[in-house]
Order: structure tokens, then sequence, then C-alpha cells
């Protein structure tokens, strides 16, 4: 039988169903068949899970696929290779390929190579506005009949009021959320990291946290008139969370999601600070350049509170790979965005480890919630469900080599550094697609 | 005592020691430059580059003049010369320059840091004669040195720079120099251009304060560093008018008595006269501004000798 398999012996970890105890589980055919203590199964493939947590398939509402368009930084096929490494079963594919999603013969042709060539499920986002021009509304009711999940014009926020309005109007025929980069163009302007301390010392343009403050604001508002669903893309800044916390209590369809970078790493890494035992570089690294900036040391303290409490939904890679030539320039001239699948979950599991987030938040916030947000069947164990599943080391620590990256984009500004947590197995619909190097020996007994 | 470094790209990471290396290695240059035949042969057989990606007239002359005091070869390129217009990177320009014989390459470059990109790239030492608002380092070392030599001293001394803080590389150079040697320093100048985190610096260092009232900043002061304001300053939303500017910041006779009677005034060049300083004040016995010009090549001179000498190229 295919896609068969008897996992023994993990803790099994299913926020969505508030599940936490150690047991065994049994695939058939692709699915959770399975919760028990003690199973035998005959002719079925055992994998000795023992020590390890067993926990839905990660899923990313955020990630840059590249294809069509850029293949030469990542493909459907190296992006989703990368994601099932980092333990993401599933992922949402941003909009601005080219060209960009705003026809459903795009989205038909992603789903189409990802069916052929795809690890990882994945979702497309289409655009909000056509050809990201921030002027006429996409098709979203046959875009969301061809697949598309939610809408996002990405980098190139919807500027204008009155057409973001429009946009949240709109997209209640649908009920599909709007997605929305929050940066006003006008203070962020030429801005190539957060302004403040780092950007005065480095002489570098910044961009303050208002850029995005101000647009989470308007945003919310928006959706206070509209009674529309607006997601908050990686949000950065302390402001910007405590805007979603009013609104959250004041009963707007707001959610929002941030990233393993911007709850780890502060502005400082731009001016070359480095962890411990890594060595340090000059500063200027164009691998610490991404959309928003990283922030301060009071941003992230804000960010971990907003994600215990619940105002953060979900954590969302933003997984944006870059060709080598994209990075090794001058920092203004270089490319903004950081390859982050593969080093998503042990980024964030150090959280985990310093007593700042506890597991069971730090799974949900990667499977359930996210699931939820975006209203995909993901994100569970529940009996009957896709067998899409993570087997974590919670003991093992690894160092960051980008060049044993799956994916294209080996534009980390973590190279280097000792990582804890590893993600050891994922499967993808009862599929083992992925065993990290030394856990071979767990598999297939 | 040898300076143990490959580059010069900021006073930032300098010591107190190796900046009074410098100044002391000024010295011994400024009296090379009294004598009646200025050429030394120290660098004979070295080749120096200036690599200026950004116009300048003052810093580039300096630069040659003082690697010609010591016998280097220089070679000028400019970026409407070089392959830049061809899509060339920076790095492979660099290299380039590099495989040519380059021992050493002064650069100038439009964006902050781009100076950093090549010293990681390059065996070469890479001098930055000025990196987008970021720093300029042989500037604040002919500073610095002007004022020690007509002061004798910089520790104590209440250094007050005014004007365009937040574009100005000069200014961040500076505030590294003179904190280091033990100055006061007060950054002076309307909100709009004194930059975000300049506050958090001033409430961590002691030695630094900000001001947006230049008649008070300016008591007592022994030296009043003016900055040059650009008039795209007024399109971009930042000043009303030059004519307010002037009023509040302008340098003028009246103001400059609020100074110490001997207070030398400063200004790195160009100057908009009849902005921020009066053509009356820019001339007169206070101002060391052409004296800056004549130490910026000892300065540079000393710059090529210690980065020449250090442990890893005698070696």
């Amino acid at each position: 039988m295919k896609n068969n398999w008897l996992i023994k012996g993990a803790r099994v970890l299913d926020p969505a169903n508030n599940f936490d105890a150690v047991r065994d589980l049994f695939i058939k055919s692709g699915t959770i068949a399975d919760i028990g203590e003690e199973f035998s199964h005959d002719n079925v493939p055992v994998i000795d899970a023992h020590g390890l947590v067993l926990a839905p398939g990660f899923v990313d509402l955020h990630c840059h696929l590249r294809e069509p368009g850029f293949e030469y930084k990542e493909t459907i096929a190296t992006g989703t290779r990368a994601a099932v490494r980092g333990g993401f079963t599933t992922v949402c594919s941003m909009a601005n390929t080219d060209p960009v999603v705003d026809t459903p013969a795009t989205v038909e042709f992603i789903l189409e190579q990802a069916r052929a060539a795809a690890a990882a499920r994945v979702y497309p986002l289409a655009a909000v506005t056509q050809g990201f021009g921030g002027t006429q509304l996409v098709e979203m009711a046959m875009l969301a009949e061809a697949g598309a999940v939610a809408f996002s014009d990405d980098g190139m926020p919807v500027a204008d009021a009155r057409i973001m309005r429009h946009a949240l109007e709109y997209s209640l025929l649908v009920d599909k959320p709007i997605v929305n980069h929050c940066e006003d163009p006008a203070l962020a302007q030429g801005g190539v990291m957060n302004e403040g301390l780092t950007s005065l010392r480095l002489g570098l343009r910044g961009m303050p946290a208002e850029a995005e403050e101000t647009m989470v604001a308007r945003d919310a508002l928006l959706a206070r008139r509209t009674g529309a669903h607006i997601h908050i893309a990686h949000v950065s800044t302390q402001g910007g969370v405590e805007i979603i916390r009013g609104a959250k209590q004041a009963g707007i369809r707001i959610t929002a999601e941030v990233t393993p970078h911007h709850l780890t790493l502060s502005d400082a890494l731009v001016a070359g600070r480095r962890q411990a035992g890594a060595g340090s570089s000059l500063a200027y690294d164009t691998h610490a350049k991404v959309k928003p900036p990283l922030r301060t040391q009071a941003d992230i303290d804000a960010l971990i509170e907003g994600l215990n409490d619940g105002t953060l939904d979900a954590i969302a890679t933003d997984h944006a790979p870059h060709s080598t030539t994209d990075k090794l320039c001058e920092y203004s001239e270089a490319e903004s965005g950081i390859s982050c699948l593969e080093t998503a979950f042990s980024q964030v599991h150090q959280l985990v480890q310093d007593g700042r987030v506890p597991l069971q938040t730090l799974v949900s916030k990667l499977t359930t919630e996210p699931a939820r947000v975006f209203g995909l069947p993901r994100g569970t164990l529940a009996v009957g469900a896709a067998a899409d599943i993570t087997l974590l080391d919670l003991e093992a620590a690894w160092d960051v080599d980008p060049e044993k990256f799956a994916s294209k984009g080996k534009n980390t500004p973590i190279a280097g550094w000792t990582l804890p947590g590893r993600v050891a197995m994922t499967f993808v619909d009862g599929k083992l697609v992925h065993t990290a190097d030394g856990y071979e020996q767990r598999g297939a007994q | 005592m040898p300076l143990d470094r490959k580059d010069l790209l900021d006073l930032d990471d300098f010591s107190s020691d190796e900046i009074m290396l410098l100044l002391e290695t000024t010295s011994a240059m400024a009296e090379i430059l009294s004598r009646p035949i200025r050429r030394v042969p120290t660098l004979r057989g070295k080749t120096i580059v200036n690599m200026f990606y950004e116009a300048s007239t003052r810093t580039r002359s300096s630069f040659e003049l003082a690697a010609k005091n010591l016998s280097a070869d220089l070679v000028n390129v400019s970026a409407s010369q070089s392959s830049v217009d061809k899509g060339e990177s920076l790095i492979d320009t660099m290299r380039t320059l590099q495989a040519l014989g380059a021992d050493m390459i002064v650069m100038r470059h439009w964006e902050a840091g781009a100076p950093y990109l090549a010293a990681s790239w390059l065996d070469a030492a890479i001098i930055n004669a000025g990196d987008g608002w970021h720093a300029h380092p042989s500037q604040a070392l002919l500073d610095l040195f002007t004022v020690q030599e007509r002061i004798g001293t910089i520790a104590g001394l209440k250094i007050v720079i005014a004007g365009d803080i937040l574009h100005s590389r000069v200014a961040r150079s500076n505030l590294w120099g003179f904190g280091k040697l033990g100055a006061q320093v007060v950054l002076c100048g309307p909100p709009t251009l004194l930059p975000r985190g300049l506050a958090e610096i001033a409430e961590t260092e002691s030695r630094i304060t900000i001001s947006y009232d230049l008649d008070e900043a300016i008591v007592d002061a022994d030296v009043v560093m003016m900055l040059r304001l650009q008039r795209e300053r007024m399109a971009s939303g930042l000043l009303p008018s030059t004519r307010e500017y002037c009023a509040r910041f302008g340098l003028s006779r009246e103001r400059m008595r609020r100074a110490r009677p001997h207070a030398l005034i400063m200004h790195p060049g160009p100057m908009n006269q009849g902005v921020e300083i009066t053509p009356e004040l820019a001339y007169s016995e206070q101002a060391v501004i052409e004296e800056q010009v004549t130490n910026g090549v000892a300065v540079r001179m000393a710059i090529f000798y210690l980065l020449a000498s250090t442990p890893e190229r005698l070696a």
C-alpha cells in the first residue's frame, strides 16, 4: 500500500485539537487514520520518532516562489523543496511574478507547475490591482474561482486610500482577505533600512516606523468601514502591533503575520553585528536588507508580545530568494529580501529556548492559525485529514550553510549561525518528502 | 608605532591612540611641506588610484598632491570615464584597478558603505574619500589637526557643528573624531536636519548635545564649524526658505561674538557665502578655512604613509 506509515513514540502536538501527548500515529493511504498508543500494523513501514515532536505540516502565508518570470531566483520546484526542508507542507505564493498574477491564466499556470513539480502544496495569491498599477481592480471573482486564496499587491502597497476602500468592499464578493504590505511610499521614500540610531551611524537613508504604522491604521479603519477582511503582511513595528491589537478589540476583521527575522533580528545587523562565535563582518551587509526593514529591540519585544497575546495570528516567512548578483553590490542598490524557508522554524524556536514563547503557541502560529487566516483546510492532525506532517528534533542544533539550501536563494544574513531545533522529516499527503541528514535510520524499519 | 589597519574607512572604530598617531604623522608631513622642495621619495614605485564616483575638486586634488609629494604614481579615474556606464559592478571595477597594480585606492562614492564593499573584496588599501552621508575620515582628521595646531589641544574644547547634520558625512566623522579626543560636541540645526537617532546618542554620550538654537549653542564655543546648505533642501520640504535658515542658523558677526574671543571658524567647503556664513566672517582672522585646505594635503600624506607601512605591507 502506498503512503502508509506508522510513526511511533512521537510527542504529538496538534494545537488545532488542543492535543499534546506521546502517541503513535497511523497514516493510511495518505490520510491520518488513527492516533493512539502502542499500535502495531503488519506490513506498514515504521518510523521511530521517540524524542521527536510530531506537528502538523507548517503553513506559510507569504513566500516568493518567483515563477513565472524570475526563475533564476527560484522556481516552484526549488522553492517548495526548500519549504519541505523547513517543515512547510503548504505555501502561499506571492503575486509579484512576471507577469504579476492578475489573470486566471496565471493562477492556473502556477497550479499546473505545482502539480507537475512541487514538493509542497501551493496556494497562489493574486494581485489587488491589475499589473500592480494601483488603479484598476483585478477580476477577483474569476481569480478566486481559478484558485487564488487572497489578494495582494505585495511590495507595491495600495497607496490610494480610495482604491483600497473599493478593493476591500469588492472582496466581500468572494470573501477572501486583502493582504497589504503596509509602507506609505511618501514616508518611506528612498529608505533602505530602519530609520534610527543605526541608519544615523551608517549614513543610510532610513525608513521610519510611521511608514508602516500610518498605513496599518488606515487599512484598519477601511476594514471597519467595509466589514471586509484585511490581513497585514509582515508587521515589523511596535506601533503596528498596538494598532492591530486595538483594531481587534474593536471587532475589526483584521489579521496579521510576522516573519522569523523581524522576531529575532534587529537593525544592528546591518552594521555588521553578528552572533557570538560566528565571527564579525564589515558593515553594510546587503543580506540584512529586507522590506520592511529589520527594526529595533523594542520592536522585537512588542512583536513577541503580540505573538503571545494573539494580536499577531501567524508566523509567515516572506521567503524572498535572490541571486548572488542581486545582493553583491552597493547596499542601496541591492535587492531586498531574505531566503528564509529553511531557517524559519529554528530561528523562531530560539524564542522557545529563551523562554519567550511557549512551544504550543509557536506551533499554532505555524499551523492552525495561518490556515484559519486564509481559510485553508490545513494545519491539523485531525483523523481523516491529509497526512501533512512535520517531525521536529528540538534537541538538535545545526549550522546554517546557505550552500546546502535547496532554495536557489542563498541570501541569508545568518550564514554560519548555530540554530536550535531541526526539521527531521516532512510528509505531504502521507508521502515522505524530506529526511534531514542523520535521520535516515529512523525510517522504513 | 605602526598603524595596524588595511584600510581607512571611518574614524568610528579608531582608538584615540590611533587618531593621535595620524595627527603626529601629519605634523611630520607638514614639516616636509614647509621645505623649499616638497617632494620625498617615500612611496616611490607605489601606485595610487583616485577613483571618484562623485565630482570633487578639493578632495581629489588634495589626495593627488599628497601622493605626488610622496613620489607615488597616481592615476585619476572618474566615474564618467570608467566602465560604470557600461554596467560593470563596483567590485569588478575595483578589482580591475587592483589588477592594474594599484596599491591603494582613494574612493569617493555617492552611496554610504560602498568603500566597505570594496575593502572586503580587495587586498589593496581602500581610503574612504567620502561615501554618501556616511563618512569623510580624512576631512575629520584635517579638522582635528587644524584645531590641534591652532589651540594646542582638543580635550575639553567646545565644538559647535551647525547646519545640515542629516546629510553631512563631515559632521558624522567629526562627531567620532572630536568625541574620541575628549571634546564636547554640540550639533546644532533645524529639527528637520537633525537625524533621528541623534537624541539616543546624546542620551548615552555625555560629550554630545543637540540644539535647535545657534545663539545658545555658540556661547563659549572654541570652534564653530559651519556646514554647507544645499538648495535642494527647500524643494524637498525640509526647510521653508533660505531667508529663515539664515536668520536662525547663519553665522554672523553678532552671533560669533557669543563664542570665545579667539574661537575658530571652520567650514569643510564649498561655502555658500551669504547663506550659512557671511563673507566677512569667512575671510576674517578667526576663519581657518584655507588652513584646513592646506592641512588636508599633510593629513593625506600621513594616511598614505601609515597605510603603506602597516606591519602586513612591510612584511
